[in-house]
């Protein structure tokens, strides 16, 4: 509003200001440590380390197999996208589209897996997942990270059909668009940037969920970040840039998602459009 | 047309016209996959847990939760989740709303909240190996604190190494969820409030918080549910045998060091539970707040 | 009478200036308002109308120029010291507060005591006609209704300035006819000062003792009705007013008498500012321009559309030129007619004005 601020108000938000950078500088400080860390010979009662070296990396290569780690996270974050496009995006036009009795029930079942924190479920599922012989494999891993984003898939793709004016889709129809020519000339231009946003989404979210993965996962088929977890805990006797190095590759690899997904998309939407739908 | 006549056509329908009068139809059936792979593998195991919490090794079928109830290093689990989840949640959701304040009306709103998401995609794992370091003995943050003269505090390997960690991943969430709803709050009706004689706090204290209660519940609710289910950071970054020694620890412990799925059930059944409460007492306490539109109330 | 506006001579803005960035929204507006006044500031969208409202209300800052209360000077208040009351387009109630807490929020922020509160809010609901309707929602209310819990929340607080943002854009046309006259009846029994933004200029006539027509961020011509309708300074303002022919033609003075071409044929015409020759644009409101057998105009009807009373037509004459006229009889697409208009109803404006 148009006004001269008070001493008061000018304080008070240089003190929020403050704790803003101050939380911000906190976190870029503790990033640059790993990353500085995973490239010092060696770090002790310094600022910054002796000198600078790229060794951990390759020792963390071989020490930690991550060039097979890289592969299984590629696979099941794959084979999550994949899936939970094939079987979220037809589910959210069916409730975009349709007033079915019972959806409500389905929209809070979809709903669940995303309010409910994995480690609630994700025992239970385990569980379930070793009696079928899928626990402890790469399959296992798959089905198990699908849980929560094939939900999250649906409840981000209503509002983007909602968005598409049901009178467009008829339209075609009258001029005579059969089913298949609707969704190959219509829907999926219309909702490409929709679908991308949200398989992006998966995508990222998938790379960095760990309580899913850890529990269902055996030693062919762990993500990066079950392996940096393992690394870190086993640390005692290990050198901590190694461990820093694999860090660095793990950081590297969801941040350059990151920056893809969000050409794409608003940061909020990364946390605030499936929990918009659970206010709703 | 007679009424018998009118019944009859009424019969005659087909089947498929009468299934779309309730909107079901072929497009109707493409939820079903969808719907059937989240009944599979969240209802079917969450149920299976459930019921086998009630079957555990040896003992009746209230022996798990006996045992749990029974053993302080069990129960203690709660008392010691609670502890870190309470003050991270309320800290993450209050401190976000004089952040978000401040935040909405600035011009590079887009680069804070692109800054603020990268903790977020990173996750917990992440954050606890890097804070390892960066909070350590030999770590900036400390040596920093030499410099000012406060001299080291520890700050790994505790409590406030994992509060610490909870802050850092739960604060960007929180604040990105009030940001949402601030924004979605009409700023007409400030205005309207500042012609009509009201102060910076009195617009904030009658027209911003009583459209903002509502979310501000479920911003307690979902954070809250986050960090009651901390896991890796209190392992890495706390004292898992100790005082950060939380209720996923003791259902992981069950599960893959005793191999008793039977219990880890109980346990996880315990902490969804834990969680269940708090959230309806959350939730229970919306109902004396506005729930509405926070619009300008367009004719 | 409880309510009653506050005192004050004279509102005076003077050279008020808003610049966004590159654009200049308000340039150098300047005009006095005095008690008990009603004023509308007219003028097609983005002609910076609520800008100056903005403005006025403390909502924008200015970036030139200054307002005065009487003796104060109010342009660096905040709206919250300014104590003006003011009627938002979306009408802006609070959603979480019933139609009394509405209205008396107001009071309340000024740390009245809730008996008079409960008085006053009983008093304005009297004067909107929403006795019965002070417990609901703002939500459960139709348009009308919500538009005058936010009059009534504005004049309770016995402002000397009640500024209105087009209060009646969003209701349908016979809501907005009825509004118009009770906005009228409530301004006369208040007695402040308003100022009141439209777009509308049948709103403006109707409603206001002094019309500011606006155009580009800048007055065109301030005056009553009848002189905006009657004599336009401008052929933009005459435009707005419903002056809807605007002809560019050559105009040449003989002796006292001005002629200027339209369609092929030389009209008697009034100068409305200094014209001796040359390039003027004519201008004639359609209902002006009659149809006679004896006019000096010959025009080809394109269109006429029937409007109960007369039918509203457009036609071409011989040289092209297009004209907008009323005719009492019917006429059809084809017809020849021939039209004349008044030499004071036939209004001419320098072209370097327009």
């Amino acid at each position: 509003m148009g006004s001269e601020k008070s001493v008061a108000e000018r304080l008070w938000a240089i003190a929020i200001w403050v704790l803003v950078v101050f939380f911000v500088l906190n976190f870029m400080a503790m990033a640059a440590t790993v990353v500085i860390n995973s490239f010092g010979t060696r770090w002790f009662n310094a600022w910054l380390p002796a000198a600078f070296t790229t060794r951990w990396y390759q020792s963390a290569w071989d020490e930690f197999q991550l060039h097979d780690v890289l592969i299984v996270t590629f696979e099941v974050v794959g084979a999550v996208v994949l899936f939970s496009g094939l079987l979220g995006v037809p589910a959210a036009y069916a409730l975009a589209r349709r007033n079915f009795p019972g959806k409500q029930i389905i929209i809070l079942l979809f709903l669940l897996p995303m309010l409910i924190p994995p480690i609630t479920f994700g025992i239970p599922l385990a569980t379930v997942l070793y009696q079928a012989r899928l626990g402890g494999n790469m399959s296992g891993v798959i089905l198990a990270n699908l849980v929560p984003t094939v939900p999250f898939v649906v409840l981000v793709m209503i509002p983007f059909i909602e968005q598409i004016d049901p009178r467009v889709e008829a339209a075609a129809r009258v001029f005579g668009a059969g089913t298949w020519r609707l969704f190959v000339h219509i829907l999926v231009p219309l909702l490409t940037p929709g679908i991308l946003a949200a398989l992006l989404l998966v995508l990222v979210r998938t790379i960095a969920m760990f309580e899913l993965t850890f529990f269902t996962a055996g030693p062919g088929s762990q993500t990066l970040v079950v392996a940096l977890y393992y690394a870190v805990y086993a640390a005692g006797v290990r050198a901590g840039q190694s461990i820093d190095a694999m860090a660095v590759v793990y950081m590297l690899t969801t941040l350059i998602w990151l920056l893809i997904a969000l050409r794409f998309v608003d940061p909020t939407h990364i946390v605030t459009r499936a929990k918009r739908e659970a206010a709703a | 047309m007679t009424d018998r006549a009118a019944e009859g056509s009424r019969e005659s329908l087909p089947l498929r016209v009468r299934l779309a009068l309730y909107d079901l139809d072929g497009v109707t059936l493409l939820v079903v996959p969808a719907v059937l792979f989240v009944i599979a593998l969240f209802i079917y195991p969450f149920a299976y847990g459930f019921v086998l919490s009630f079957e555990p090794k040896k003992g009746a079928w209230l022996a798990n939760y006996a045992k749990f109830f029974s053993d302080p290093f069990l129960y203690d689990t709660i008392g010691a989740t609670f502890r870190l989840a309470i003050p991270a949640t309320l800290i993450n959701v209050l401190l976000s709303i004089p952040v978000a304040l401040r935040v909405r009306r600035m011009r590079y709103r887009r680069v804070l909240t692109t800054i603020l998401v990268i903790p977020i995609t990173l996750g917990t794992v992440l954050i606890a190996e890097g804070l390892l370091i960066y909070l350590g003995p030999q770590g900036w943050f400390n040596r920093a604190l030499v410099l000012l003269g406060i001299g080291q505090v520890r700050l790994v390997h505790n409590y406030t190494g994992v509060m610490l960690s909870l802050i850092l991943s739960g604060f960007p969430f929180t604040f990105l969820l009030t940001l949402s709803y601030l924004t979605g709050i009409d700023p007409s009706l400030e205005q309207a409030a500042a012609t009509l004689g009201a102060k910076a706090r009195a617009r904030f204290v009658h027209i911003l918080m009583p459209l903002l209660a509502q979310g501000l519940a479920i911003n307690l609710c979902l954070s809250f549910v986050q960090t009651f289910s901390v896991f890796p950071s209190a392992v890495l970054l706390g004292a898992p045998a100790g005082d950060t020694r939380v209720i996923s620890i003791a259902a992981y412990q069950a599960a893959y060091e005793q191999y008793d799925s039977s219990m880890a059930s109980a346990i996880a059944m315990i902490m969804g539970f834990c969680q269940l409460i708090v959230v309806v007492l959350i939730l229970s306490g919306r109902s004396f707040v506005y729930r509405g539109a926070a619009g300008g109330g367009k004719g | 009478m409880a309510i009653a506006a506050r005192d004050f001579r004279e509102l005076r803005l003077d050279g008020m200036s808003r610049n966004f960035g590159a654009v200049n929204a308000l340039k150098g507006v300047t005009l006095n308002v005095k008690r008990g006044e009603f004023i509308a500031l007219l003028g097609p969208s983005g002609c910076g109308k609520s800008t100056a409202l903005n403005c006025l209300a403390g909502l924008l800052t200015l970036s030139g120029g200054s307002i005065w209360l009487d003796k104060t000077r109010i342009d660096r208040l905040a709206p919250e010291d300014r104590g003006f009351g003011m009627v938002f387009q979306n009408y802006a109630l609070f959603p979480h507060m019933s139609v009394r807490r509405n209205i008396g929020f107001g009071l309340g922020m000024q740390g009245i005591a809730k008996e008079a509160i409960k008085r006053k809010v009983d008093e304005a609901l009297a004067i909107v006609r929403l006795g019965d309707q002070g417990e609901k929602l703002p939500g459960q209310l139709s348009g009308g209704q919500q538009q005058r819990v936010a009059i009534a929340r504005a004049i309770v607080i016995e402002p000397p300035l009640v500024l209105m943002d087009e209060p009646l854009s969003n209701l349908d046309a016979k809501l907005r006819l009825e509004m118009r006259a009770e906005i009228r009846r409530i301004h006369e029994l208040i007695g402040s000062a308003t100022i009141y933004v439209t777009h509308d200029q049948e709103e403006a006539l109707s409603l206001a003792d002094r019309i500011v027509v606006m155009r580009a961020g800048e007055v065109r011509q301030v005056g009553t009705p009848e002189d905006l309708y009657a004599r336009p300074a401008h052929p933009d303002v005459a435009e707005f007013m419903g002056y809807r022919n605007q002809i560019r033609t050559r105009a040449i003075r003989s002796g006292n008498l001005l002629n200027v071409s339209v369609g092929g044929v030389s009209l008697q015409g009034t100068a409305v500012d200094s014209i001796t020759d040359g390039e003027v644009v004519a201008t004639i409101r359609p209902d002006d321009l009659k149809v006679a057998d004896a006019g000096p105009i010959s025009v080809a009807v394109e269109s006429a559309q029937y409007h109960g009373r007369d039918f509203y037509c457009f036609g071409r004459a011989a040289d092209g030129t297009e004209l907008y006229f009323l005719s009492e009889r019917k006429v059809r697409k084809g017809d020849n007619v021939r039209l004349g208009a008044d030499a004071s109803r036939v209004l001419v404006y320098s072209r370097a004005g327009s």
